[in-house]
């Protein structure tokens, strides 16, 4: 198979401006009478749905929450990029671009993440035209921080809302064609299959969440925007139902998988605290500013109370290993430090798996008011979940999952190799390479939706104004609906002794201590068998309750976690086969004398697409080579 | 037109009818008060009687009093409607009961507006409507008989029923007002912080004075006259 | 520690529905909705119905959470959602009842999760600001008062559970839609439609069946998020210019 990322001939600055004006354009007339369905309703799927409905196509937007707006974007903390320059710190388009880049660890698709930086600026015009109430200064303008790894200040933020607010927009958008019939929503539908007919996304397979029934809809086209899969490691900062099945049925369907092995795990979380916890905290990064990180010299006083630690026994060990950036390291060094100090027993807390984040330094050096101004949401939030007091002891915090850099492949027009079928968002394995910076998911989501997609899903409809809806009493989807409810019954069927969630949380296990922070082939390879094994037990000895025809929720999970256990197969398969160290993909045995992730760009400077043979069989892998005509290839180095 | 039903059939403008109608009852006691006070005034009800007669006889007069029941009528069937709307939003009650975070009073205003409701019944019937309608003894300041309404009151607060069931419900016009009175400000969009303490204490000061004042009326004929 | 849970369970809409009694084995760390996780093991472990309950975030945010507990909407903390309540809130042995939020507005679709898609349609009636992608000028070129866009963010922060109408004796979705009116009514984006907006926002509420504000104020003492019941002071102000400027 070869894939074809559609990249525009011409310099880099100038591709998108030269493909948008040459992309081929639907009139209004046509456009009314054409339907696209959208997965999804986070920030890019409200997005792409509210932008398309303006333009004038019918849309049907789908999500499994009880309301668009709950969709998990919401959670996001920290902020957005956008190469505005209001602070006049030389920030820039190509600025922007390289950090993204590079922080990627060189390991995405130059021309995708240039115009990403080029669209931008203009999220930003969107969303304060709309009413998001981002931070401003007292002069009325709009503030910004910095985050994680950049020398400029480029990141604009609600408090510690920022995801909140930029949904609340898109959703406000949405709402509006929803009111005005532009826009058909599907609340509490999960999508359960991509319909094909000769060779095309024409429809989906969807049901009902409350009465079960199952649906038909047809669309032109079909656009995923069902976020990431991190809930793939049970714990994770995600949502609770954030989860792979809509992109997994599309890759069975041979939409290619790219990349499923990039994973970023934050350093900052707040340490799991017993067996029953369901889902890990977010302490966002910029606490890494004024807290410092440290866990005892010595073994025997991890259990002391850390105040009674002396200086002198204590370890800050980013301090210590990379002097130049200290506690600041991104997001993948900072993650897999911690994991060291853990694995050589030094590890602090009840359980013995966190580290310290403290701020006593802080205090006294700016005052207790100031760390207040700072963080005291994030202050409070610790509390609540922990019952500790962080002006008073230091932190415990722990590395968690938090974002799939992977994703379904999509060339340069967001197209999968589909034909009408489109990935956006935290669904498509497009911007962040192998490592993602802070506030670029949410820049990237809403990029894709309003400024990126409504454009080049043109390109495809514009040759399909003379195909009528096709109806949906079509064999494919008779096929395919069939699929469905097969799979449906047989889950029912099998009535053995196990929960759903316990063989999540076995799953969750094996991903997290073979193919989480740092992975080896030996590991790799045992988690192969594993996996394997704990799924044919799934399909023999899980227990769901209740019928298909009512509300649910084990029946939900249950399908969710069978697309997991299939998933995790694969981002092994592609840990394995990426013999070398880049971003959040670390192999034991590719580091370099220091210690440091080996990046062997004259090997795998590619993207591994996956194509699905099967379950249980290998997926083949179909590169993407990546060319750098405007960078060059760069050793990350924080020492 | 429409523009009227549109809001006065909305519910906010339903409130808003009960904030405006609240208020000038409130305005209205403070005057039937100062009125009222009369009675104490020790000359044998000759001021009482003579302000009772103004009341009932000057054309100008007669038509505020008009208004002023329309206002009544208005606040009571509003009232009620909005009690039975807000009900029919909540078919199904709770198991545990809300209390935390409001007033009783606040939670109460149907209960303590039909309590009123009753008293009003009685109060018109033993005063207005035996001034209107009954046969009233009558008595001369030297300019032609007039009305005897201090002996109908001085008559009907000697009976300690009476007295028990106007304190009881100056008691619960006191509850209505201590949240009605504030309330009635945050219902015409009101709210600021700068005048929120002030409106709170006005307020509360109101709901004390007033029904104070008419309670004392009865209480002192009971104690004092009788 | 051991909680007595008494719990609502309600098959389906149509159900006439009652309380169960169960006991649960949690401990002070574990966060409310794990406290339920456990109990629906073990109801699975036993091959009985879980509780259905609505989440999703579980920090906080999404606002799908809903339970109400011994008495409060999102239990007794003041300012947390029932997904951030933790089982230390509670004592070993404490009995706690737990039921949907209860309006017409929000019929009952199983156990505790209601229908809140009344706010969606609130919100779809003219809680946005009327401008496509592609419309907005730089977003500098308008400066907001510092206050007044804090203000408009306290506002927005609303996370839409609707913890307001469980917590109103009358059921009333005014600090919702008041949120939502004056997050948008401070910003000059915001300004031109603001009338209009309050207007159709609140005939969309009456119109789902919610009751009237009293004013008693327990909306903004349960809110998880802790909005002002000054917004619901600005949307009447808001609508009553509405009404008298003409613009209905
Ligand atoms: C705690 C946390 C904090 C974060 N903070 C930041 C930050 O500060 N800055 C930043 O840039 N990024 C941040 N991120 C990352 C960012 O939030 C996400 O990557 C981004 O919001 C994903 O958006 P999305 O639109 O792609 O998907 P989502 O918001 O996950 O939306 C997915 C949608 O798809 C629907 N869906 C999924 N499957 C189906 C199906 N089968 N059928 C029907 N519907 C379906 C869901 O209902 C939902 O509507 C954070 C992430 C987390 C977890
Ligand atoms: C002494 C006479 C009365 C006075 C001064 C008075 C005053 C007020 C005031 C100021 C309010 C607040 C309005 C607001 O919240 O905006 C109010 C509310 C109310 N009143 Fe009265 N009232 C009186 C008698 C009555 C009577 C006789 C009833 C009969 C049922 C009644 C029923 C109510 C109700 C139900 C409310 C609450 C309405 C709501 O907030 O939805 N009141 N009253
Ligand atoms: S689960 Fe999202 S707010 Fe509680």
């Amino acid at each position: 198979m070869q894939l074809d990322s559609k990249i525009p001939k011409g310099d880099l600055a100038d591709k998108w401006t030269n493909y948008k004006s040459k992309v081929k354009l639907v009139s209004p007339a046509n456009k009314r009478r054409i339907e696209v369905i959208v997965i999804g309703s986070g920030l890019a799927g409200a997005s792409a749905a509210a932008s398309m409905a303006e333009m004038g196509y019918k849309v049907k937007c789908f999500c499994f929450q009880d309301s668009p707006r709950r969709a998990h974007s919401i959670a996001a903390q920290g902020g957005i990029n956008a190469a505005k320059n209001y602070q006049n710190d030389g920030d820039s388009v190509f600025r922007l671009f390289y950090d993204t880049i590079k922080g990627g660890d060189f390991r995405s698709r130059e021309a995708n993440v240039h115009r990403l930086a080029e669209v931008s600026a203009s999220i930003i015009d969107q969303c304060v035209a709309q009413g998001v109430p981002f931070a401003r200064e007292y002069g009325g303008l709009l503030a910004n921080r910095s985050f994680g790894g950049v020398q400029v200040s480029r990141t604009f933020y609600a408090s510690g809302q920022t995801g909140q607010q930029l949904l609340l927009g898109a959703y406000s958008a949405l709402s509006r064609q929803i009111g005005k019939g532009q826009v058909e929503m599907f609340n509490r539908h999960e999508m359960l299959d991509v319909v094909m007919i000769d060779g095309k996304a024409r429809g989906i397979i969807s049901r009902e969440l409350i009465t079960g029934k199952i649906d038909r809809h047809f669309g032109h086209a079909v656009v995923l925007a069902s976020g990431g899969y991190g809930n793939v490691f049970f714990l994770s900062t995600n949502a609770m139902g954030s989860n792979v099945t809509a992109a997994w049925k599309a890759h069975k369907r041979g939409a290619l998988m790219a990349n499923p092995c990039f994973t970023q795990i934050h350093p900052t979380c707040i340490p799991v605290a017993g067996e029953h916890q369901s889902k890990l905290t977010l302490m966002s990064e910029s606490l890494r500013n004024d807290g410092r990180v440290w866990v005892p010299k010595k073994k025997e006083d991890c259990n002391k109370d850390p105040r009674q630690i002396k200086e002198e026994d204590r370890d800050y060990y980013l301090e210590r290993i990379y002097p130049a950036f200290g506690n600041l390291v991104p997001r993948d060094v900072a993650s897999r430090a911690a994991k060291y100090m853990v694995d050589e027993g030094r590890g602090v807390g009840k359980t013995g798996v966190a580290v310290y984040l403290d701020f006593s330094d802080a205090i006294k050096r700016l005052g207790k008011h100031v760390i207040e101004e700072r963080y005291s949401n994030l202050f409070e939030m610790y509390q609540r979940i922990t019952d500790e007091n962080p002006y008073e002891q230091p932190m415990r915090i722990y590395p968690a999952v938090h974002y799939t850099m992977g994703g379904l492949w999509v060339d340069y027009e967001l197209s999968t190799n589909i034909p009408g079928l489109y990935a956006i968002g935290e669904a498509n394995f497009s911007d962040h390479g192998a490592n993602r910076l802070g506030a670029s998911a949410l820049m990237q989501g809403l990029a894709d939706g309003y400024f990126v997609l409504p454009y080049t899903i043109g390109n495809y409809l514009a040759n399909e104004i003379r195909v009528d809806a096709i109806p949906t009493t079509h064999v494919a989807f008779d096929e395919a609906e069939k699929k469905v409810k097969d799979r449906i019954a047989k889950l029912l069927s099998i009535q053995g002794n196990q929960t759903v969630d316990h063989f999540h949380k076995k799953l969750g296990k094996i991903m997290w201590d073979k193919c989480g922070m740092s992975r080896h082939g030996d590991g790799l390879r045992q988690a192969q068998k594993e996996i394997a094994q704990l799924r044919e037990e799934f399909w023999s000895d899980v227990y769901i309750p209740g019928t298909d025809a009512e509300f649910n929720p084990e029946l939900e999970k249950a399908g969710r976690v069978a697309d997991f256990l299939e998933l995790g197969e694969l981002m092994v398969l592609d840990a394995l086969t990426r013999e070398e160290s880049c971003g959040g993909h670390f192999r034991e045995e590719f580091r370099t004398a220091e210690g440091e992730a080996d990046r062997r760009d004259d090997l795998f400077t590619f993207v591994s697409a996956w194509n699905h043979t099967g379950v249980g069989q290998e997926a083949e892998l179909v590169k993407e080579e990546l060319e750098f005509n405007n960078v060059e290839l760069k050793v990350r180095s924080y020492k | 037109m429409s523009w009227i039903s549109n809001v006065l059939g909305s519910s906010i403008g339903k409130k808003l009818l009960m904030a405006l109608s609240g208020l000038f009852i409130c305005f209205f006691l403070v005057i039937h008060l100062t009125g009222n006070l009369q009675l104490l005034a020790g000359d044998g009800g000759q001021a009482f009687n003579e302000y009772a007669k103004l009341m009932t006889s000057n054309p100008l007069i007669k038509f505020v009093s008009i208004g002023t029941y329309l206002v009544f009528l208005l606040h009571i069937i509003d009232g009620l409607m909005l009690v039975f709307a807000n009900k029919k939003a909540r078919p199904v009650k709770y198991a545990v009961g809300a209390k935390a975070g409001s007033s009783i009073s606040s939670r109460n205003m149907g209960i303590l507006g039909s309590i009123i409701l009753v008293f009003l019944v009685i109060h018109l019937y033993n005063f207005w409507f035996v001034y209107k309608f009954g046969s009233m003894p009558t008595v001369d300041y030297g300019h032609g008989p007039v009305k005897d309404l201090y002996k109908v009151v001085a008559m009907a607060f000697a009976n300690p029923a009476y007295v028990i069931l106007y304190v009881l419900s100056m008691v619960a016009i006191a509850f209505h007002l201590i949240h009605g009175f504030a309330s009635a400000f945050q219902t015409l969009g009101l709210n600021h912080a700068k005048y929120n303490g002030l409106i709170k204490i006005a307020g509360i000061a109101y709901s004390i004075l007033i029904p104070l004042g008419f309670a004392i009326i009865p209480i002192y004929f009971y104690l004092v006259l009788a | 520690m051991k909680v007595k849970v008494k719990v609502w369970r309600q098959k389906n809409a149509k159900d006439k529905g009652g309380f169960k009694e169960y006991e649960v084995l949690t401990d002070p760390d574990s966060s409310f909705l794990e406290m339920m996780d456990v109990l629906n093991q073990d109801l699975l472990n036993k091959k009985e119905d879980p509780v259905a309950f609505d989440h999703d975030c579980r920090e906080g945010i999404c606002g799908a959470c809903s339970m109400y507990i011994n008495g409060q909407p999102h239990g007794p903390s003041k300012g947390t959602t029932t997904c951030q309540l933790h089982m230390r809130s509670f004592k070993n042995g404490d009995s706690i009842t737990i039921e949907p939020w209860r309006a017409s507005a929000f019929p009952v679709i199983k156990d505790l999760v209601v229908d809140r898609t009344a706010f969606d349609r609130i919100i779809q009636a003219g809680g946005y600001i009327s401008v496509n992608t592609g419309n907005a000028v730089d977003a500098n070129s308008i400066p907001i008062e510092k206050d007044k866009a804090d203000e408009a963010f306290a506002a927005a922060a609303c996370i839409g559970c609707g913890a307001c109408v469980a917590a109103c004796k009358n059921a009333s979705a005014m600090l919702f839609v008041s949120a939502k009116v004056s997050h948008l009514a401070l910003l000059p984006q915001g300004a031109p439609e603001a009338d209009l907006r309050a207007a159709k926002m609140l005939n969309q509420m009456d119109e789902e069946g919610f009751g009237s504000c009293t004013n008693t104020q327990a909306c903004e003492a349960m809110c998880p998020k802790e909005i002002s019941i000054k917004h619901i002071a600005r949307l009447n102000r808001q609508f009553f210019k509405s009404g008298f400027s003409g613009n209905q």
